[in-house]
This record gives structure tokens, sequence and C-alpha cells, in this order.
């Protein structure tokens, strides 16, 4: 296209596409909001583009110049859709490629889709389109939700911005810190989602590729912030260890089972050395202790080898700054090693309302119950924890613990 | 942009208010004073309501004539007591004016049409 050349040949695979397009989204959305100043206009044509690159590279080869191929699309699409526009069209047509290089914008970007007047699903359906240029179908299947919810998310989302007048802009610094949460959240939301693939899933986009994407890049642009390292030395340090998480038949594998052979030990390094570089900064958060936990276990030799005693102190601190019945369970988990299974037990027991629908709360116990001489309790336990999941791989391991045990 | 700020009341927040002293609910309706002040630069009107025992409501959505109804359209735990217009470059700073009120503990923003 207007001889920009063929880079790479036909057949590039979904990954590589996937790769190419969403190193020049952001980037791209930048520049149409930089022309239209309309960020619902500029939206929609990198959502075009994007679908057009993924319609025409896999047979035409991804181009020399993806992102001037990518502005190119963007912009005559742009001229059809504002034809009624004079001012517009004219100010569109003048435009060439680049339209202002560095400084990176895409921070402006990325906290206008994550503004907390938002809601969470549309703030997440909006970074993952417009910052990581991923399609609506593709965070469609990603979710597991019909394309329609996701199209309506991003639409009603867009009016929002434009109606209700959220700001396309860096918030100022005594409302910076609320703001990066709401980032993190979405951020730390993707790991989550990521983390136990579904049948369902597991030909789709692995959304922890795009966490880690996404935190490297917020990381580049806010480097001195702490609880950025801390996420992305999080997400890091679950990669280094993804592996070793299923066995040859796609089970899951517990940590203690873990072979830690297969661990990445030189990115498991480098990202305790990102947590603990962080934490000089003695500005610590919820993000930057979890990853501290996770890099305790990390650097253990093996399960025997693990500092419960540090670990039990950072769950400590986790819980001081972001208490959550969920950080009691884990907390309770090291209990059982510093002050054994009774006592873990009991901490349990004060948590049954709170966390009577949640399945590890019950797999938790029903380890507990075993480890006391309870095994017909135990097993009811885990039979509770089956009831309570959906994800193949966790139901698969309940199933043999309630055979076996 | 023009905004449209409305007061939300719990029920209990207005039973505390009335429970007050006269020096703490004189206090109280100063620091709603000095948020005025402070922020005339954005506001552009607008007025503290009567209680909703004292609204009229009437329906024109029945098949029939026009209803009038006693009390306000919703019934609930929370009313609308009051509301002022404000206007402002972009919803961040009325979020940040709105962050330092100082009365009811609700306050819903709409933006104005056009």
């Amino acid at each position: 296209m207007d001889g920009n050349g063929e880079g790479v040949g036909a057949g590039a695979s979904h990954a590589e596409l996937a790769r190419v397009v969403r190193e020049h989204a952001g980037r791209l959305a930048v520049s149409l909001m930089h022309v239209t100043g309309d960020f619902g206009t500029a939206e929609d044509l990198v959502q075009d583009a994007v679908v057009t690159a993924l319609r025409r590279w896999p047979t035409e080869g991804i181009p020399e110049r993806p992102d001037a191929w990518l502005f190119t699309v963007a912009r005559n699409r742009g001229l059809d859709v504002v034809r009624r526009e004079s001012n517009y069209r004219s100010k569109l047509a003048q435009v060439q490629w680049p339209v202002q290089p560095e400084p990176d914008e895409r921070l402006r970007l990325i906290f206008t889709c994550c503004h907390p007047a938002l809601p969470r699903p549309a703030q997440i359906a909006l970074t993952l389109r417009v910052v990581c240029g991923l399609t609506t179908a593709q965070i469609a299947r990603a979710f597991v939700v019909p394309e329609t919810t996701v199209a309506q998310r991003i639409t009603r989302a867009k009016r929002k911005i434009a109606d209700a007048g959220i700001p396309y802009r860096i918030p100022d610094p005594d409302e910076l810190n609320p703001r990066l949460g709401e980032v993190l959240a979405v951020i730390y939301l993707l790991l989550n989602e990521g983390y136990l693939p579904t049948a369902e899933r597991a030909e789709s986009r692995d959304l922890v590729d795009d966490a880690d994407w996404l935190a490297t890049l917020l990381h580049h642009l806010m480097p001195t912030e702490p609880e950025v390292a801390g996420l992305l030395a999080l997400i890091r340090l679950h990669r280094a260890r993804i592996d070793a998480r299923f066995d040859p038949d796609g089970g899951l594998v517990l940590l203690e089972h873990q072979d830690r052979s297969r661990w990445n030990h030189q990115a498991i390094a480098d990202a305790a050395q990102l947590v603990a570089h962080a934490a000089r900064q003695r500005k610590p958060g919820p993000y930057q202790l979890q990853a501290a936990i996770v890099a305790c276990h990390a650097e253990a030799e093996d399960w025997a080898d693990t500092d419960w005693e540090q670990i039990l102190l950072l769950y400590d601190m986790l819980m001081h700054l972001a208490p959550s019945p969920i950080t009691r369970l884990h907390r309770a988990v090291a209990l059982r090693y510093t002050a054994g299974p009774r006592a873990a037990l009991d901490e349990l027991d004060t948590l049954a309302d709170a966390l009577d629908r949640y399945h590890l709360y019950h797999a938790t116990r029903a380890e507990l119950l075993r480890a006391l001489g309870h095994p017909h309790q135990a097993r009811a336990a885990d039979e509770r924890a089956l009831a309570l999941t959906a994800n193949p791989a966790e139901q698969a391991l309940l199933q043999h613990r309630i055979s076996w045990t | 942009m023009k905004y449209v700020l409305l007061f939300v009341e719990p029920e209990q927040y207005a039973a505390d208010l009335a429970a007050m002293d006269q020096p703490d609910r004189d206090r109280a309706f100063m620091l709603v004073g000095q948020w005025f002040m402070e922020n005339a630069d954005k506001v552009r009107g607008g007025s503290k309501l009567r209680p909703p025992d004292t609204a009229t409501t009437v329906r024109m959505d029945g098949d029939g004539d026009p209803v009038v109804l006693d009390g306000p359209f919703v019934e609930g735990k929370e009313v609308v007591s009051g509301y002022t217009e404000v206007e402002a470059a972009d919803l961040d700073e009325v979020l940040a004016i709105v962050k330092t009120w100082p009365g009811c503990p609700v306050v819903e923003i709409r933006p104005l049409e056009s």
C-alpha cells in the first residue's frame, strides 16, 4: 500500500501479527487523537485499521513500516467517515506520518481508558482495544463473553467519555496515586484472567502476555513508581514458572510438587531484583508485597526450603495495607508452616462466612483437615471446592484428591 | 462543560443534622458556605431543596388524565436535597471540587446537554 513495501512474508503467525499490531496500536491512537482531538473517532479508526491489518497481513505479509501502513489505512478511513465535516477532512488529508514523534504520549491514552468514572469491564475492553490493539472479537473470546457485550461496553464508554467530559490527560500529582491504582487494577485483572487457561480459552489470546506488555510499557513511562515495578515483577515471576504449572497431560501441578528445574531462574532473579529495587523507595504497596511473597517462593530451592517466617511477615504487611479475606486465606497457608495446621484451620474458621463460595477456601481447608487426620471431613471440603470451580484443570486436581486420598 | 451536582442525603444524614446542637449545625453550614465561596469561579447557581415531603409529582404516563400525587417520584432512603450547576473544563475538574464537598455524603455529577 502506498509504496510502503513488503516486510515479513505472508504466513506470519497469529502471535507475530498480534505483537506487531500491539506495538503500534497505541501510538496510532495517540497520533489520531492529536489530529482529530476526539477519543471516540480515534478509537474507531484504530480498530478499523487493526481489523484491516489482521485481514490482509496474513496473505500480503507484514509491511516494512507497519506504523505508516496502519496510519494510512486509518487516515483514508477517517476521510471516508468525516466526509461531511470539511474542516476535519482537510486537517486529516494534510497530515503526514509520523504525526508527532517522541515523547511517548501513550500514558494519556492509558489514563483515559482507565478513568474511574468508567466501569471496570469497560476500562479493560478500552485498554485492550486502543492501547494493545485487540479486536472486539479477540476480547470477547478471551473473556468468554458475547462479542455484542464487548461492543456495547465500548460504545457506552466512548459515549460517556465524550458526554461527561472525561479528559485525555495525565492526572494531576495529587490525583496520581488513586488514578494509577485504577490502571494497575486493570493490568492485574488481565493477569488473573489469563492465569488459568480454560478449554474455551486455549486457542484465544494470552492475556498474561498483554498484562506483561502493558506493565512493561507503564514501567518504561513511569520508572520511579514502585507499585508499577511491583506489578511488573509479579507478572514476570508468574511467567517464569508457568511451564511447571502443568503436567504433560495439561493437569495442574501445585507449587509444592512443581519441578523447579523447569523454572526460568534468570527471569526470577531479574524480577526479584526489580521488586527489591522498588522496595528501596520505602513506599510499600500491595503489588510490591505480593511480588515479594512470590519471590520468596520462587527463590526457594524446594518446598521445604521456603522462608515461611518471611512470607508470613509480608502477608501481615499486606493485611495492614489491603485487608481482604482472600489475603487472610493465603496468610493462613503460611501460618500452617510456622504455627501448624491447627492454628491455620482456626484462622480459616473465621473466614467461613466471607469465603463460603470460594473454591480455594474449601480446598485449603481440605488440606489442613487431611494434615490433622480428618480424611472424611477433608473429602467433604474437597467436594465442596469441586462444586464451586468451573476450571477444568482445577476440577481434575480436586477429583484426583477426592478419589485417591 | 456544564454539569449539575445533585446533592444526595441519606435519611441518617438528615437525622444527624437535626440532632446537632446549634453551634455544630452553624459550623456545618459555614463549611458548606466556604466551599461555595472557594469554588465561586465554577458555580453557576443552584439551591437547596425543601424536604421530599413537600414534593408533588404529576404522572402523565397513564392512559387517562394527568395524575397529581403527593411526594417525590421515587421514594427512597436517599433523597436529592439540593443541586448546583457548575462549569468546568472537564470531569476531572468537577471531581476535584466534589471531593472537597463538606456537606451530604453523596453527590451525583450529571453533564448537561449541549
